[in-house]
């Protein structure tokens, strides 16, 4: 701590010489002020923490430390948008007040990879970006953009973060990336009105789900709304089949290309899938429908309508929870969710998440992905809504409702079962782009059910052309 | 004077020399004045040129040559070559229909009386960008007849010559005693006077229920008669309630349609009662009985403008929307300059007014019409705003075109090398048309 403030007023020297004098003045005060505000924060969170303890768990009331870093500033790049990038900004804000470091948030385009590839090569690279694929971690570390974690966020990371969030992080045996968000992409939503009209209840297999789906569709509603002009959805829907019924082993041989999409385990996938997708009367819109409904859409058709929405159930992710709350629907009690269920012998657990990772490295880089990497900024923006951590010391209560605290218990509870969406481990032309590779491949299935060989055979040219020699 | 002729055009080189002879002070000066310009062209235009057609001849790094392989990609890439396709379809029909229809409406406002309001509206949607028109047609196209306009129409003009049916939905339950047959549904065993018959069926929500339908009553026996009762065998809130029998708060089918069919032939039909009994002659004894087609045919949804098939078309469609305008105003302007005598003269020589528009106003509007297809071309040649907003994801592959597949390379797979020879091909298609509007304005100017 002694040796924090000393480099601190080398800072704030070193900073003043340079700006002129009533800003000097105000940026005293204002240091102070932060320190005073530091302190007493710090006070409070802990105080709220130990509240939100059941039991007298030391470890989280203990806020991490942090350095004082009056004067420097910090550039975040990452792709939210809209009550998401508040809610962020909400976290950083309260960074700035333990350290006095000035973070600006730099909103960052779909591929961030490109996006940041144009800011490196024109020299002015953002300190911390948040990635939302593994494989973009390792892309950032081939390129050399990626700088390694220090120890304090290591001591964090291990701290907080089971073995296989951590694992994704790392490349090469050295830790790079910490998961900040995370996604439970295990999900499906439904309109409690339509399951209490149908007398029907929550499936826990998948044969369950097929019978609930036949309830629903003679209570007269279609059973399901598909997002399918938006291909994710769709890759989504074959992952936690395969996950669940080829077991997370097959699940990551196929994600490394160990197997190939001509594998027999696919094949059985992609046939159980068909056994609702080819049924055109259980789909909104019959198949050419959902091929041109996107995900928003396809969940708020679901939660409109009164007694007759266009669909009973709908596929999507936590984040669902955003289009849902357009509608007007309450999410808990109009619009309820249960885990994907289980094809084989376990429920599969898929996530997402973005990744903090120092691109500029600096101490006050290095404390920024720390204080990610704790549960306080979690904690923070868990109470913000709409926000999933893979941080296992995120108490429950941190959640503002009982649907965000499930969703968010499923994920934790999976541990080290849980795997990464594989289409966002594939390279981006095979499992990112719109009318191309898997998502074009799956979205003629959803037209075409029958075809699984040729799906299969379309699958597995596509991906070896875009994983290939990767020049 | 002397330096904008030279900014403007390069100067004509008989007459440049004759300068340069006078004194030699003017070079210097002519460059001087040229300098920013030259500085800018060169930053902003000639340089980024010059690079992405030394990209193109790399690799998707950057750092290794790698000769023609990206220009192989371009004709071998099937997703290319499906751009490729739609460009072709794009230049050849968009320039011409708007200028069609440029043409017709500027020769057409000539003649009403409030003709200037009318090319105001035509112009308008000129004033709104490429982005604002995509969002719009979006939604015209939108396969929903409850939200897009294009699909409205239709399904409201198809629905008054084929009305759809009360019951589009209703199939058999669990064990039910009917089959699908012929888009119908049939008993699988045949009808006896005097034993009432159960004809259960599920899936029509109770607020799509017909208005005058009652609850359901078991049908009683009737000497000489075959009675029956369909419904709809579910209960809200409790599933089917007891399978195959009529639960106190279902309703029955009104209205729906009975056939008794013997050896493929009908010999008996009838419609339900509003609690969905009904009764059938002693014709119908031995029969199979079936609900017809007619009774569950689907609400028509109207075209798929946005599928694969008429994905292009639709937005080409709203290409024209937008530039017919455009068209219009130069022809019109183009149609001020031609002499009346001409046009006056053909009809006091007994022209009528096909043969004067034919023969008189389109070969004086030639110059012009040629200038806006052209013009309309280099446009629609670099289209890529309207197809990436219009196409939905599922069938961007099929709406593809140059400059959108340029985009999706070079951003978001991560191929800038292909992407640049795409820009460079794009590039050497736009200059044949660029040099014949540049030939064709030099000629004007003499």
């Amino acid at each position: 701590m002694r040796s924090t403030s000393s480099t601190i007023r080398t800072h704030r020297t070193a900073g003043t010489t340079r700006i002129t004098r009533t800003a000097k003045a105000a940026r005293v005060v204002a240091a102070v002020a932060a320190g005073a505000l530091a302190f007493s924060l710090t006070a409070c969170g802990g105080g709220r923490n130990s509240d939100g303890q059941d039991g007298g768990d030391t470890r989280t009331t203990t806020t991490v430390t942090l350095p004082r870093l009056d004067g420097t500033t910090l550039e975040v790049a990452a792709v939210w948008t809209g009550s998401e990038q508040t809610n962020f900004k909400k976290v950083l804000a309260e960074f700035e007040r333990r350290t006095g470091a000035r973070v600006t948030f730099v909103p960052a385009q779909d591929p961030i990879v490109n996006f940041l590839g144009s800011k490196i090569a024109g020299g002015r690279p953002p300190d911390v970006a948040l990635l939302p694929q593994p494989g973009a971690i390792r892309q950032a570390v081939e390129r050399k953009w990626a700088k390694p974690l220090g120890p304090e966020v290591r001591e964090q990371l291990a701290k907080n973060y089971s073995q296989r969030w951590q694992d994704i992080g790392t490349v090469d045996g050295t830790p790079y990336g910490v998961y900040y968000k995370a996604a439970n992409k295990s999900l499906i939503w439904y309109n409690a009105r339509v399951f209490e009209n149908a007398g029907a209840s929550e499936p826990r297999t998948w044969k369950d789900l097929l019978t609930t789906a036949r309830l629903i569709y003679d209570s007269g509603v279609t059973p399901f709304s598909v997002g399918g002009a938006d291909g994710w959805t769709l890759t989504d829907w074959f992952e936690n089949v395969y996950l669940s019924q080829a077991g997370p082993e097959k699940y990551d041989r196929l994600a490394q290309r160990r197997i190939k999409w001509t594998d027999p385990s696919v094949r059985d996938a992609l046939t159980t899938l068909a056994q609702i997708w080819s049924r055109k009367e259980y789909l909104a819109g019959g198949p050419d429908g959902a091929l041109q409904t996107e995900f928003p859409a396809s969940v708020t058709q679901t939660f409109t309508g009164g007694d007759q929405p266009k669909a009973g159930m709908v596929y999507g992710g936590d984040f669902a929870q955003v289009n849902i709350a357009e509608t007007g629907a309450e999410a808990g009690t109009d619009a309820k969710v249960f885990p994907f269920p289980a094809v084989g012998d376990t429920a599969p657990v898929v996530s997402g998440g973005d990744a903090a990772v120092i691109l500029k490295d600096s101490r006050a880089a290095q404390a920024l992905v720390t204080f990610l990497a704790s549960p306080d900024a979690a904690t923070i923006q868990a109470g913000l809504g709409g926000y999933l951590s893979p941080n296992r010391n995120v108490p429950d209560s941190a959640y503002p409702n009982e649907v965000q605290r499930r969703i968010a218990r499923a994920l934790i509870d999976a541990g080290d079962d849980f795997r990464f969406d594989m289409s966002d481990q594939a390279p981006q032309a095979f499992g990112g782009t719109p009318g191309k590779g898997e998502w074009k491949a799956l979205q003629d299935f959803l037209k075409n059910p029958g075809d699984v060989a040729g799906t299969q055979a379309r699958l597995e040219r596509d991906a070896a052309a875009a994983h290939g020699d990767g020049s | 004077m002397k330096s904008a002729t030279a900014a403007g055009t390069p100067p004509v080189p008989a007459r440049s020399r004759s300068r340069k002879s006078v004194t030699g002070t003017r070079t210097v000066v002519a460059a001087l004045f040229l300098l920013p310009a030259l500085v800018l062209l060169g930053a902003l235009v000639v340089y980024p040129i010059g690079y992405s057609i030394v990209r193109s001849f790399c690799n998707a790094s950057g750092d290794r040559f790698a000769g023609l392989d990206n220009y192989r990609a371009l004709f071998t890439d099937s997703g290319i070559r499906t751009a490729l396709k739609n460009n072709v379809i794009w230049v050849v029909f968009a320039p011409t229909v708007a200028t069609a229809l440029g043409l017709i409406f500027a020769v057409l406002t000539e003649r009403v009386r409030w003709g200037t309001a009318f090319k105001l509206v035509v112009f308008m949607p000129m004033a709104i960008s490429m982005l604002a028109a995509g969002i719009i047609f979006r939604l015209v196209y939108d396969q929903d007849p409850d939200k897009g306009v294009a699909n409205a129409v239709w399904v409201g003009v198809h629905d008054t010559f084929a009305p759809s049916s009360a019951f589009p939905r209703a199939h058999p339950g669990r064990n039910s005693p009917l089959v699908p047959d012929r888009g119908g549904f049939i008993t699988s065993a045949t009808v006896r006077v005097g034993q009432p018959v159960s004809l259960p069926l599920v899936g029509v929500a109770p607020d799509r229920m017909p208005k005058d339908a009652k609850r359901a009553v078991r049908a009683e026996p009737e000497p000489g008669k075959v009675t029956g009762t369909t419904w709809q065998d579910f209960t809200r809130g409790r599933g089917v309630g007891r399978l195959g029998e009529v639960d106190p708060s279902e309703l029955g089918y009104a209205g729906m349609r009975i056939e008794a069919v013997k050896d493929g032939r009908v010999v008996a039909s009838t419609k339900a009662a509003a609690d969905g009994t009904f009764t059938l002659p002693a014709q119908a004894d031995g029969a199979r009985l079936r609900l017809p087609a007619d009774n569950f045919r689907e609400p028509y949804g109207g075209v798929d403008w946005l599928g694969p098939s008429l994905v292009t078309p639709a937005i080409i469609g709203s290409y024209v929307w937008m530039w017919a305008g455009f068209a219009m105003v130069l022809i019109a302007a183009g149609l001020a300059g031609v002499p009346r005598e001409l046009l006056e003269a053909a009809r006091v020589d007994g022209a009528n007014e096909w043969q004067v528009f034919r023969r008189v106003t389109v070969p004086l509007l030639a110059p012009v019409l040629a200038v806006v297809v052209v013009t309309l071309m280099i446009n629609v040649l670099k289209i890529f705003d309207l197809v990436y907003i219009i196409a939905p994801g599922s069938s961007q592959d099929d709406a593809n075109v140059l400059a959108l597949e340029l985009y999706r390379k070079g951003f978001s797979e991560g191929r800038p090398d292909i992407a640049s020879a795409i820009a460079v091909f794009l590039l050497l298609l736009v200059v044949p048309v660029m040099l014949f509007n540049m030939r064709r304005l030099r000629r004007e100017v003499r």
